[in-house]
């Protein structure tokens, strides 16, 4: 089982839901979490993990060989991100653009174009206690996530729950890190900011067939706009966590909601055991139709 | 003309309540809203939209069955592996055309991409300059970058002086494109460790852009010792701390209210209001 937990708007407390989970479940299956907030990965604060390997994730930038290179232009007309230029009497790259698709390489009429590696980050595997822990860190000024973000996502460990950490927004590292997954949790807020990135997760989630739930947390008495949207949707409220001054204190210091007290621990095995349920209920569904 | 860019990093750590209070208080300005793929700013400055345009991405590819020899050779090729027994996976397609370029047949071909759509607004603060990007769209670079070059635009056709942008979280590639050119990037931090670990981060981004930067935190007496530790950081790095706002849950009744706060009676207003001057300062303004 896969679960990804993402959110829309920043700082609602992904990370501090998704290591609760994974904490609390450790002791009851083989426990894989994914940070696939590559370009602010945090997973690491709150499971203190041991790295015990570290892999260098490049993307394959073009190369150009003056010695054969006529000028065509043929390499700056085929690329779509604008990553070379014909200028005088040389190409220039800009590998910060390149997505590395090979193109230019591919269409250089005279071979001139070589792949040379660029690295955009690492992928870092290790273990925090009983879970195997893995996360991927985008080199500062790399501007392309998504292949750093596939490169993390390949790590699912052999069956077992595998817990994906998503980044905050809708678009494509978000994309990246929740497609393919059994399930997303989305954790919001219950405020105006809360309530509409929430409704832009929902149509990204279902946009990629994945079936989601909602938490809910800084829940307060009378607050309930989060509930009402749901409801409009079809969405079930999986959890509340309540607005809590000891509990952001906790993760201020990097305390997981999990370790911060014992209660928690056996409502995020709760939690798993309703998402299976909610797993089933669709898979069954779709076998119907 | 000068810009300032609020950013964080994490997300969630107050950029657009802060913003939300400079657009009250600065004069003379635009207002823009970078964070396009989850856009918060208008739900603070009830904006009217008077210009309502399409965002058009890169266009994706389609394969007409008519035509393909089911060769194999556009799959050989994809790099995303989007092509998969003569259909294109949208989702997977990363927009580069090897395939259209490729395909010997000419059964590739370009499909024109609605990305999403930008707008400029009035509010009772001033011009605002915004965007949604579409689901589970790509491109959102590029659609910062479009809402910027809106942004100056009207700046200069109505000799506004300012431009005060909301920015992504994150380092990767629309809070580069929201960076590039700035004045000053205004970095607002939270006292928790995990906001810490990415202040570092963006820092080095924005100094990796030759963008100047100034570190203001939020929340600062919800963890002093943290606070400490960030005030100690940004010594260390000579990066100036120009501002320390603090806890009030007035903050986000504010948002519930959908006002800014400096409009509503908080401790925190103070706090807010001496940051503003100080990035005026910063700014030269």
């Amino acid at each position: 089982m896969i679960i990804s937990v993402a959110s829309g708007k920043g700082g609602t407390g992904k990370t501090t839901v998704a290591t609760s989970m994974a904490l609390a479940l450790q002791a009851c299956d083989h426990v894989t979490f994914l940070d696939c907030d590559v370009e602010e990965p945090n997973g690491h604060i709150f499971l203190n993990p041991e790295f015990t390997e570290t892999e260098n994730i490049y993307i394959e930038v073009p190369k150009i060989d003056p010695g054969k290179c006529n000028l065509c232009g043929r390499c700056a007309e085929v690329c779509a991100f604008n990553a070379l230029l014909v200028a005088g009497e040389a190409v220039i790259t800009f590998p910060e653009l390149c997505h590395g698709c090979g193109g230019c390489r591919y269409f250089c009429p005279v071979g001139a174009i070589s792949p040379e590696p660029k690295q955009i980050g690492t992928v870092e595997r290790g273990v925090a206690g009983r879970l195997a822990f893995v996360r991927g860190r985008l080199e500062v000024g790399a501007a392309l996530s998504p292949p750093l973000v596939d490169a993390v996502r390949k790590n699912r460990g052999p069956g077992g729950i595998t817990i994906v950490d998503a980044p905050p927004g809708t678009s494509c590292p978000v994309i990246h890190s929740v497609r393919g997954t059994d399930f997303c949790l989305l954790v919001t807020e219950p405020t105006p900011f809360g309530l509409n990135d929430l409704d832009l997760a929902v149509q990204m989630v279902r946009s990629l067939g994945v079936p989601c739930g909602v938490l809910i947390n800084r829940a307060r008495e009378g607050w309930g706009i989060i509930e009402k949207y749901c409801r409009q949707e079809g969405i079930t409220v999986m959890m509340k966590i309540p607005l809590s001054q000891e509990i952001a204190e906790a993760y201020s210091r990097g305390v997981s909601l999990a370790k911060f007290d014992r209660g928690w621990n056996d409502a995020f095995k709760q939690l798993y055991r309703e998402i299976g349920g909610l797993v089933a209920n669709e898979r069954s569904h779709c076998n119907q139709r | 003309m000068k810009e300032v860019t609020v950013i964080s990093g994490k997300g969630g750590t107050g950029k657009t309540s802060i913003t939300g209070s400079f657009a009250v208080l600065a004069q003379n300005h635009v207002l823009v809203d970078c964070d396009v793929d989850a856009a918060n700013l208008h739900l603070l400055l009830d904006p009217e939209i008077q210009v309502r345009k399409n965002f058009w991405g890169m266009p994706k590819v389609e394969i007409d069955p008519q035509k393909c020899t089911g060769c194999g050779l556009c799959e050989e090729l994809c790099r995303f592996g989007a092509v998969k027994q003569g259909r294109v996976d949208q989702m997977s397609c990363e927009g580069c055309r090897v395939c259209y370029h490729a395909c010997p047949e000419g059964a590739v071909r370009l499909v024109e991409n609605l990305a999403g759509e930008w707008f400029i607004s009035r509010t009772r603060y001033g011009p605002f300059v915004h965007a949604r990007l579409g689901v589970a769209q790509d491109n959102s670079g590029k659609l910062v970058a479009e809402v910027r070059r809106q942004a100056r635009s009207l700046a200069e056709r109505e000799g506004r002086e300012l431009i005060i942008t909301d920015g992504p979280p994150g380092i990767g590639c629309p809070v580069i494109s929201a960076l590039g050119g700035t004045d000053l990037a205004l970095v607002v931090v939270e006292p928790t460790l995990s906001s810490i670990h990415d202040l570092v981060r963006v820092i080095r981004l924005a100094e990796h852009f030759g963008v100047k930067t100034a570190v203001c935190i939020n929340k600062w007496d919800i963890n002093p010792r943290n606070s400490r530790t960030v005030e100690i950081m940004c010594r260390d790095m000579d990066i100036p701390l120009i501002g320390r706002v603090g806890y009030d849950p007035a903050v986000i009744a504010a948002a519930m209210e959908r006002k800014p706060v400096v409009q509503v009676m908080s401790a925190v207003v103070d706090d807010i209001v001496s940051l503003w001057h100080c990035v005026e300062r910063q700014l030269g303004i």
